[in-house]
């Protein structure tokens, strides 16, 4: 991704592997994760009900929303439990200089799951 | 556990969310046979929970949550017989018995029946009309009674008759809660969240009246009238009942299964009959966490068991264990309570009792037992794993709302706190 389009979404001291945090991406809630080294983003609320992402519990590469405990992929934002069917949107993330950044526009997200 | 041999043939008695699931399960773990979901309502699979909630805030169907929508049954070959009671099981001949007079075979046989609102059996309740919520068109009756003004009086003060309440003041009508118990919701939680949400409702005028009981409801001119047990009277346009669900398992009984209050199963969802199941509401399964048989009338177990036997239908060996978990909505505080409350537990508030958020933990032992939360979901989930551990741990640090439940956890995880 190029410079231009990357937001910045909060320190990285913000996030912690249990603990993802809530942010903005041109007025869009997102949820941001880290997992190991790595940061991911997707939208904060759940496809399914009115759950938000960053007040979920993190397991593995997991989210699990506080709401009806289905799950997603924190990574490619696929549903991976019951009653979510439908992926949540993600957006490239990277971290640098003690900042979470996120690219403007989504990577995918949306549909289904197969 | 004794295994039906592979079966090509399964029948879901009940359209509800605990049918719909364990036929989507059953696609989604690999079963390739037949399968026939049979449902006394004319609607596809939906979830109940907003049906006391936002279904009677608006005026539209919007916050119905349908299971699958529509195509995805045909796409998944799952039939539905909609509009249709089953009446009677043969289980010699492995029939299933329809009141449209037709009959279906079966290899395995899933009892998702359901409960159904229990009655008001009290004299004169059946001279009046009395509203009870189990359904889209109860919810729809009842909305449709509910504006500024209204005078309505719920008889119980559990979750359905809370939530209605709260949804009624929405409407702006006049609630009056009548619960026989001392406390509200005194069978799902802890005295202290009792008292919080009987503070909750009284400060949004909704007047609660403990104590008491319905002796007899009458009919005035346009108005019901309802004498209670201290002798005092609670004038109603719109009476709603909401003093617990009876489950269907007639259907089990007559079959010459076992029930008590509910088809009693294994932790499979097994009957001693091999080839016949029961999931959600109707199930009386065992619980290997808990070490008990229970009933457990919620969301969670009507999804989340009925996936179970899915699985175990389709060759696999899980047992159903899950931490039971409840939520409920009223006047914008989300309460969740996961394990099962204990009267004689102690009892650990983190964060200040009556102000919201804060966390309630029960423990025995120094063992998490169960926690409510009020409108703190993710500390909830904290608390499943305390609970899930079997750790003991230091209840002073347990109460200090400066060390985080997820470091708690983390600690948990990494062994440094002995389980």
């Amino acid at each position: 991704m190029s410079e231009q389009q990357l937001v910045p979404l909060c320190l990285i001291s913000d996030v912690t592997e249990d603990l993802p945090v809530k942010a903005e991406i041109k007025g869009e809630e997102v949820a941001v994760f880290q997992v190991g080294e790595h940061y991911y983003v997707t939208q904060n609320l759940c496809t399914h009900g009115p759950g938000e992402l960053a007040e979920g519990f993190v397991d593995g590469d997991e989210v699990e929303c506080p709401f009806h405990q289905g799950k997603f992929s924190i990574i490619t934002g696929k549903p991976t439990a019951a009653p979510c069917t439908v992926a949540l949107r993600t957006w490239d993330a990277l971290a640098r200089d003690g900042q979470v950044y996120a690219s403007t526009t989504p990577r995918s997200g949306g549909g289904e799951a197969a | 556990m004794m295994r039906a041999l592979s079966p090509e043939q399964v029948v879901i008695v009940g359209g509800g969310q605990a049918g719909g699931r364990c036929a989507e399960a059953l696609r989604a773990a690999g079963f390739a046979g037949r399968v026939t979901i049979v449902g006394k309502e004319v609607h596809l699979p939906y979830e109940r929970p907003s049906l006391s909630k936002e279904m009677l805030i608006s005026d539209e169907d919007e916050s119905i949550a349908w299971v699958r929508p529509e195509q995805a049954y045909a796409e998944e070959r799952i039939e539905l017989r909609l509009g249709v009671t089953a009446t009677s099981i043969n289980r010699d001949r492995r029939e299933l018995h329809l009141d449209d007079g037709s009959v279906l075979s079966y290899d395995a046989l899933v009892l998702a029946t359901g409960a159904r609102a229990r009655q008001l059996t009290v004299p004169g309740a059946d001279s009046v009309p009395l509203h009870l919520i189990r359904t889209i068109e109860d919810s729809r009756a009842l909305r449709s009674r509910l504006s500024a003004g209204t005078r309505l009086v719920i008889i119980g003060a559990g979750f359905i008759g809370l939530e209605v309440a709260s949804a009624a003041r929405h409407r702006g009508a006049e609630v009056t809660v009548l619960e026989a118990a001392d406390r509200v919701m005194a069978r799902a939680v802890p005295p202290e969240i009792s008292e919080h949400h009987t503070a909750l409702h009284r400060s949004h005028g909704v007047n609660i009246s403990l104590g008491t009981s319905v002796v007899s409801i009458a009919r005035e001119g346009d108005a019901i009238v309802l004498r209670g047990s201290g002798g005092e009277t609670f004038v109603a346009d719109v009476v709603v009942v909401g003093v617990g669900i009876e489950p269907n398992d007639e259907l089990a009984r007559e079959a010459g299964l076992e029930t008590d209050r509910g088809v009693v199963v294994d932790a499979f969802g097994m009957t001693r009959d091999p080839q016949v199941f029961a999931a959600g509401d109707v199930a009386r399964h065992y619980n290997p966490l808990l070490k008990q048989h229970i009933l457990l009338e919620s969301w969670q177990n009507a999804q989340n068991q009925a996936i179970a036997v899915a699985k175990v239908i389709a060759g696999g060996d899980a047992p159903y264990a899950e931490i039971p978990w409840f939520w409920s909505d009223q006047f914008g505080v989300n309460l969740q309570v996961i394990g099962l409350p204990s009267a004689d537990a102690k009892t650990i508030v983190r964060g200040t009792s009556g102000q919201v958020p804060y966390v309630l933990l029960q423990t025995r032992n120094g063992r998490v037992l169960s926690a409510c939360a009020l409108n703190a979901p993710r500390e909830l989930r904290f608390a499943r794993e305390l609970i899930s551990s079997g750790a003991v741990l230091d209840e002073a640090m347990l109460g200090d709302p400066d060390v985080r439940l997820a470091d708690i956890v983390r600690d948990v995880k990494q062994r440094k706190v002995p389980a």
